[in-house]
């Protein structure tokens, strides 16, 4: 067998290799379906991703050269280092920082490794075939590694949730993303010198996703998470396809769809378009007057954890909404132990998921679970929906723009046409609230001011807290 | 590999992707975003097969980055998203038994 052969076969194994882990891939994420078979899941997808690393690991030339053993190895140690703790310390409350943050790591290292990509492919044995997608990735991948950075910031309160406007943001953003597609054109067209028009093409890119998403509130952050997580997978797939690697094209392509499903999902669940949200300003522009019209809603009704107590142990049904306002103020096993003294005094307890609440999809789900709410008591929102009319206490825990009923009975409103929780129907409604702040959209809320309708102003944690200790006493 | 193999590749993905996530419910969307965190990692794919070809200083470096990058994505990824599975796992008791109820009480 001469040496050309067996080259052929290794490689050959390789490529089942990555075929083996792509399917992995497909056959984990399939069991995410349910949560009983979600776990296992997990590690198939796991165990393809370690086949795919141990196979890359094992091509020839891998190892070449003298110091690249070492950087490999080390790099890969580094990663393990930063990643295992991370993974083991974040608090549930804090996911969707850390979801913001590994889209951004994610789409850095496309957009590197489409650079690399790139400069070794010019002038040489380049063609089509690596340069587009290659700059596809590091257009994309830029991108999202700055918006996604931006996003944590703002998710982890290092900047300000409200959006960031500049005058005349549209056509700076339009202008840049010409700058960086004209630049890619120019370079795969051939001629011109292309270390500087590379570099030109990832700075426009990255001042393009500082921009894109500054603009954004955090209402919106649902939407924008998904949509970064879908840029960077579609980037990786781009990358596959300059690097000929099926795994690459694959995983990264599975990651594009469910970036795209979700993104659409959140979407929908806004009424309002992709585009819109990306032009941003759902809260800056809507803020002044809707704060105008507070004073023609009339007072609003407060009353106590005691109070609320009795309210709660009387009823048949109580529904809980909860929203980001449970998240900041940690109160997920406060509203565990207040549902469990609930479901002691025969009262069913149900939880209305909107598909925005909170701050990335799936938020409320991950709190509740970590708290140990049953999965059967978490219900979306068309299924609770027909609910509200058979319950007798709507408790509204941080939820605002989700249960404001302006979306469906005031055309002129900003999140009018928005599907929401119909927490109006019920017998009453508890808002709890920290004080009559309105919501990250700037809207004010009708729900307040409706006569079935009273505040517990507080800090939610110690609110619950203080319910579940009345209930206990009575 | 030609060009037009792996567009059928990247298009057939996609659909099998859609398929599949759509089926995943809303609960579980925040387990997705954390799992698809860490399939995109797979970029340090790209990583390890450029790192021998890279030149000078510049070049290692980046490239360093950017597989401790993959590496963070993959490991904080699969582990966080564990994590959150095992959550949602132990929930659908189908029955609490008087005897886990008695437990769950003595803890409180």
């Amino acid at each position: 067998m001469s040496a050309g052969t067996i080259f052929l076969q290794q490689q050959n194994f390789i490529d089942v290799c990555y075929i083996v882990a792509f399917s992995l891939f497909i056959l984990g994420m399939s069991g995410l379906t349910g949560p009983r078979t979600a776990v296992r899941g997990n590690l198939i997808a796991a165990t393809g991703m370690a086949i795919a690393i141990v196979a890359t690991l094992l091509t020839p030339h891998v190892w070449d050269g003298s110091s690249t053993p070492i950087l490999i190895i080390l790099a890969l140690l580094l990663g393990t280092a930063i990643g295992l703790p991370a993974a083991r310390r974040v608090k549930m409350t804090a996911m969707p920082q850390m979801v913001a943050l590994f889209n951004g790591v994610g789409g850095g290292a496309v957009a590197i490794i489409a650079w690399v990509e790139y400069r070794h492919h010019f002038g040489g044995d380049y063609t089509l075939k690596v340069e587009i997608p290659s700059l596809f990735a590091a257009i994309v991948g830029s991108i999202s590694f700055w918006g996604s950075n931006i996003a944590f910031g703002k998710l982890q309160a290092i900047l300000p949730s409200r959006p960031i406007k500049l005058p005349g943001q549209a056509i700076i953003n339009g202008a840049l993303f010409v700058i960086a597609v004209a630049s890619a054109i120019i370079l795969a067209s051939g001629t011109h010198s292309q270390a500087l028009f590379i570099l030109g093409i990832l700075v426009t890119a990255a001042l393009l996703g500082n921009m894109v998403v500054l603009p954004i509130g955090g209402a919106d952050m649902p939407v924008v998470i998904s949509l970064l997580n879908a840029f960077t997978g579609l980037s990786a797939a781009a990358t596959g396809i300059a690097l000929n690697n099926t795994a690459l094209i694959v995983g990264g392509m599975i990651v594009g769809a469910s970036g795209t499903i979700l993104t659409n999902l959140m979407a929908k669940a806004m009424n309002r378009s992709v585009p819109a949200i990306v032009a941003g300003g759902f809260g800056g522009e809507v803020a002044a007057p809707a704060g105008g019209e507070d004073s023609d809603r009339g007072p609003v009704k407060s009353t106590t954890p005691d109070d609320v107590a009795i309210q709660l142990s009387y009823a048949r049904q109580v529904v809980i909404a909860p929203g980001y306002g449970m998240a900041v103020a940690q109160a997920q096993y406060a509203v565990r132990d207040l549902e469990k003294a609930l479901e002691d005094k025969g009262v069913r307890v149900l939880f209305a998921i909107h598909p925005v609440a909170g701050r990335m999809p799936g938020h409320m789900n991950v709190l509740l679970a970590e708290s140990q709410v049953p999965y059967e008591a978490l219900k979306e929102m068309d299924e609770v929906n027909p609910e509200f009319q058979r319950t007798d206490v709507t408790l509204v825990i941080g939820a605002n723009d989700v249960t404001n009923p302006a979306a469906k009975n005031e055309p002129g409103s900003p999140i009018y046409g928005m599907p929401i929780l119909d927490v109006d129907k019920s017998q009453s409604v508890i808002v709890l609230k920290r004080s009559m702040a309105s919501g990250f959209a700037g809207i004010d809320n009708p729900l307040f001011y409706e006569p079935q309708t009273s505040m517990l102003f507080g800090d939610a944690k110690s609110s619950v807290s203080e319910i579940t200790a009345a209930i206990a006493a009575l | 590999m030609t060009l037009v193999t792996e567009i059928a590749i990247l298009v057939l993905a996609g659909f099998v992707g859609f398929a599949v996530i759509s089926k995943i419910p809303n609960t579980l969307h925040t387990p997705l975003m954390s799992g698809t965190n860490a399939i995109h990692g797979i970029v340090v794919l790209g990583g390890l097969l450029l790192m021998h070809l890279a030149t000078g200083w510049l070049e290692h470096l980046l490239l360093f980055v950017a597989i401790t990058f993959g590496m963070i994505n993959i490991i904080g990824g699969f582990f966080v998203t564990d994590r959150m599975l095992e959550m949602f796992k132990r929930k659908p008791d189908p029955e609490p038994t008087a005897e886990r109820a008695e437990q769950e009480d003595k803890q409180q």
